[in-house]
């Protein structure tokens, strides 16, 4: 149950986003399984020494977007049901890792047109049918 | 019951002629970990002797748990645990003597916790206070602090002159702390790492002048900085609300702008750059661009009048 979280002060992103990251990443790999009891609060905070507030809130954001849920009195689960983000969430999230791609793609000195092939050739690989429903 | 446990209205304290602390109306809400920054010599550990009552403040007025500063009964005072700068001790006590010491001034008295803070910093009960190394010295200062159990913590530089393992000691016990809940614990620190890792609000003084009180994550997201590319060298800017920094490089412009509306983004894409780029910033180099802004630098009249650029006093 002890969770591998590593977070680091004088990042670009701020703590409790970086937590929310890796949880959300460990139960996309499935490192954390539908159900799984997580750390409370408290003893997250003393784990990665910082301040319990920080550690509730980003709890508190994950149970409001559908990653975890809290039962009363038991503690904090992994939830049971797939995370639903709101639509604004969906492109928010789609969009830093578009821009991610983009400013890399320019940097390597790629045009927009092979860009954009490059990506069908990814979306193709790894989602075979989508162009045929 | 108080939403505050500090308040202070328009404090202002002078040394003779010389202005240490100005106008400074500081809220601090209950249950709270509130990071006081600002550089050497801004006025941080001044405003705390007032809140504590140690200092009278020139006019102003300062509450601390719901009681005038100057006039604290010692059962509030008993409430307050403060942790001065520089971790000072007497030298000629062990750490039995001093435990002796200061637990007759408490109604309350924690030995487990006392024991519990010495062992994170891995003091030896036996030593003498003068032979103990600073990170031992400030571990049996935060004990002493700590076991009265006081419902606020006021810990002036605690990080002062600390290595790396005392450090993160201090930061664990800080941690441990907060298990009685409710407590409030105010820190000033000039290493933004454990601004970063503690702090949920902050304060930020600035030549005697509070310029920032609000959550650690408004501050983040209210300063913000851009990086514009032009095709030959930049123009020269027009005036820009909240630009607190400007670094001009052959082909690029790099923005430090606080509180950016709909307006200072028009104004950046009218400026004819090729690509107007946000990009992310620490929270160190914010605070950098934000305290020692090269345009402040030369501008620090302007800049005086603006008290609270980011945040806003209740």
């Amino acid at each position: 149950m002890p969770l591998d979280i590593v977070i680091t002060t004088g990042s670009t992103a701020p703590i409790y986003r970086q937590i929310a990251d890796q949880i959300c990443r460990a139960i996309a790999m499935g490192e954390l399984v539908p159900g799984e009891q997580i750390p409370s609060v408290r003893a997250l905070a003393e784990q990665l020494v910082i301040n319990p507030n920080t550690v509730a809130r980003t709890y508190a954001d994950l149970i409001r977007e559908g990653a975890l849920e809290a039962q009363k009195g038991k503690g904090v689960f992994v939830a049971r049901r797939r995370p639903v983000f709101t639509k604004a969430e969906r492109l928010r999230r789609l969009d830093a890792v578009l821009d991610a791609f983009v400013n890399e793609g320019i940097h390597l000195s790629f045009s927009a047109r092979e860009m954009c092939e490059a990506l069908e050739r990814k979306l193709a690989e790894l989602i075979p049918t989508s162009s045929e429903e | 019951m108080n939403d505050y446990v500090i308040r202070t209205e328009h404090l202002t304290r002078y040394f003779g002629a010389k202005r240490v602390v100005y106008d400074l109306n500081l809220s601090v809400q209950h249950g709270s970990i509130f990071g006081f920054l600002g550089r050497n010599g801004s006025g941080k550990t001044t405003t705390l002797r007032i809140i504590l009552g140690l200092l009278a403040p020139t006019w102003g007025s300062s509450r601390l748990l719901g009681y005038d500063s100057q006039e604290l009964p010692p059962e509030v005072r008993a409430r307050v645990g403060y942790l001065a700068e520089g971790h000072p001790v007497h030298g000629w006590m062990r750490v039995k003597d001093a435990q002796a010491y200061q637990s007759r001034f408490y109604p309350k008295w924690n030995r487990e916790l006392f024991h519990t803070v010495l062992e994170f910093f891995r003091v030896d009960p036996k030593t003498r206070a003068r032979h103990m190394s600073r990170g031992e010295r400030a571990g049996l200062c935060l004990a002493m602090t700590l076991a009265p159990e006081p419902d606020l913590l006021i810990l002036d530089d605690p990080a002062i002159g600390l290595d790396p393992v005392a450090r993160r000691s201090l930061l664990e016990s800080m941690v441990y702390a907060t298990r009685q809940s409710d407590r409030t614990i105010i820190f000033s620190s000039h290493l933004l790492a454990d601004i970063e890792r503690m702090a949920d609000h902050i304060a930020v003084l600035d030549y005697s002048v509070l310029r920032a009180q609000c959550s650690l994550e408004t501050f983040r997201s209210c300063v913000q900085q851009f990086v514009l590319r032009f095709e030959d060298a930049p123009p020269k800017l027009p005036p820009i609300r909240g630009l607190i920094q400007c670094i001009p490089q052959a082909k690029t412009l790099r923005l430090t702008i606080v509180n950016v509306t709909r307006d200072t983004r028009a104004t950046l894409q009218r400026l004819g750059a090729q690509a107007v780029d946000e990009t992310p910033i620490t929270l160190e180099d914010a605070f950098v661009s934000y305290m020692g802004g090269t345009l402040q630098a030369a501008r620090p009249a302007e800049f005086a009048g603006q008290t609270q650029v980011v945040g806003g006093v209740q």
